[in-house]
């Protein structure tokens, strides 16, 4: 009986958590800027400084470039995840929320869900920037669900590791450390230039680390192309390591609070 | 009558740290129990093994009839904290933060609860703004009005009064004693001596991981009578009557 009730209260609880940690994003100003202002300053100085001197065997090169500006954009959030997680773990309103008759985990979901649901409105915000500057994609509504998926299942790897940075750390530089490797993923990657420009060994490091195969397949769908094996490539690095640093997350979580 | 909340044998190291020893109290329901102890006594990790935040090593201990360690959404369902350090979500403002407390206690207005609240509180005019730009004192005023949304039938309070001036503290012996007056068990952690006095129905003073004394105030002053060599009698404060347990307890 009392199972069932908290089981039907976890997802209103949930939507509790969400309500709040959304605030928290929309009242950081410095937030707003990391996720959505410097993805689309990157854009735009790639597309209109750098773009004419990339070579990258497309007409467009902002066509090009968007998938790598939304990784970017995720990536940029996982850092303050792990902030706001390490507030609320110093604050002791993890405590209070511990000490009421809700599910034990509803106040971490609740980030995660944020996370999910702030940089779905970060990137559509990207996505009608870069149609201004002449973005045109073929995909079909089938292609574009699957780019929304891969972009969630990586939002969702990245958020679990931020996690694992924000519940272990001692202090607020500490859990936002994580955030530097992070963001140079995306940097060292298909993301902006081809990989074959690149030196061999920063080639082969870039070839086999799991934003370039994630770029790929959100370009093959978003162009209409063939995504042959990179689309399993993709979801087998996320799932992995998502899996991996969920199980981590949740085992410091449990044993810190 | 069951008591509120029943602890026994009650044990907890932090690795090789031997906080709790042998602790042993009873509440009784509707009651002002009062927890006394230097720093690092073990007060703070008191209240948590009975939130259950933290698990206890050894003993039994039961809250609102229902054990800790096994039926901790029992526990959950009767109680709330208010914990050593202002737990309110500073970016919010003083009314959401109360809102989103009586959100997630599942109540059909949490609106209204919040109003009713804001205002008892004083913290109406406050209301609409950042917990951030609060002062220490309104920040504990709105920690222990998150506490009190949903009534719940034991509060914990783990040092409600430190950092308060006279007036902020006299403010939430206020609120605590119509509380108790309202039916509801109030388990409170102090240093201040005064304090103790002020409110608790009973006394229990924590030392060196046992509770060395309990009881009423009068019991305690009974145990130690006045001393008999002075002009006038003095009633001795419950401070003479901790320091001098604890010199005895260090002669032995
Ligand atoms: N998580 C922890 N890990 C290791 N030691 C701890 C931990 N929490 C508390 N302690 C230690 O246990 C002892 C009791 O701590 P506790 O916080 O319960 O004391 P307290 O009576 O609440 O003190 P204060 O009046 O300062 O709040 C202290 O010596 C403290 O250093
Ligand atoms: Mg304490």
């Amino acid at each position: 009986m009392e199972t069932i009730k908290m089981r039907n209260y976890f997802f209103m609880d949930m939507g509790v958590m969400l309500i709040r940690s959304m605030r928290h994003v929309f009242r950081s100003l410095d937030t707003i800027i990391t996720v959505t202002i410097m993805p689309i300053a990157m854009m735009l100085l790639f597309v209109y400084v750098l773009g004419g001197a990339i070579k990258t065997g497309t007409d467009k090169y902002v066509n090009y470039l968007l998938p790598g500006i939304l990784l970017v954009a995720i990536a940029n959030s996982a850092g303050y995840v792990s902030y706001r997680l390490f507030l609320d773990k110093q604050r002791g309103i993890f405590e209070r929320f511990h000490s009421m008759p809700i599910a034990r985990s509803a106040p971490l979901w609740g980030h995660m869900l944020t996370s999910l649901v702030s940089n779905a409105i970060s990137l559509v915000v990207i996505i009608f920037v870069a149609f201004l500057m002449g973005f045109r994609s073929s995909a079909g509504m089938l292609s574009w669900l699957a780019i929304a998926g891969i972009l969630a299942l990586f939002t969702l790897t990245l958020t679990w590791i931020a996690a694992i940075a924000g519940l272990a750390a001692k202090s607020v530089d500490g859990a936002g450390v994580i955030a530097y490797p992070i963001h140079f993923l995306p940097l060292i990657s298909s993301a902006f230039v081809p990989t074959k420009s690149m030196p061999a060994g920063v080639k082969a490091f870039a070839e086999h680390q799991p934003v370039t195969p994630i770029v790929e397949t959100i370009r093959a769908l978003l162009y209409n192309k063939p995504v042959g094996n990179q689309i399993w490539v993709a979801l087998a690095w996320c799932i992995t390591i998502m899996f991996c640093a969920y199980l981590c997350a949740m085992r410091v979580y449990r044993k810190r609070l | 009558m069951q008591n509120a909340i029943q602890v026994k044998g009650l044990q907890k190291s932090y690795r090789q740290l031997y906080v709790l020893k042998n602790v042993d109290f009873e509440v009784e329901k509707g009651n002002i129990f009062a927890l006394l102890g230097t720093n690092g006594a073990g007060k703070t990790t008191i209240v948590k093994i009975l939130t259950t935040l933290l698990k206890k090593d050894g003993g039994q201990v039961t809250v609102n009839g229902f054990d800790v360690a096994s039926k901790p959404s029992n526990v959950r369902q009767s109680i709330s904290l208010t914990g050593q350090f202002a737990a309110v979500d500073e970016v919010l403002t003083g009314r959401e933060n109360l809102v989103m407390i009586a959100r997630l206690r599942h109540l059909s207005h949490p609106r209204e609860v919040t109003d009713d609240l804001l205002q008892r509180f004083g913290l109406s005019d406050a209301a609409d703004r950042r917990a951030s730009t609060y002062s220490g004192g309104m920040r504990r005023r709105l920690d222990i009005a998150m506490s009190l949304i949903g009534k719940p039938q034991i509060i914990f309070l783990d040092e409600p009064t430190t950092g308060l001036d006279p007036e902020g503290r006299i403010e939430v012996w206020k609120i605590i004693k119509e509380l108790a007056g309202s039916g509801t068990t109030v388990f409170l952690t102090t240093q201040y001596l005064e304090e103790a006095e002020q409110l608790a129905d009973r006394i229990a003073i924590l030392h060196e991981g046992e509770i060395i004394v309990s009881g009423t105030l009068a019991e305690l002053k009974k145990l130690f009578p006045p001393a008999k060599v002075e002009y006038v009698e003095k009633q001795p404060t419950l401070e003479d009557i901790f320091l001098k347990i604890i010199n005895k307890k260090e002669d032995k």
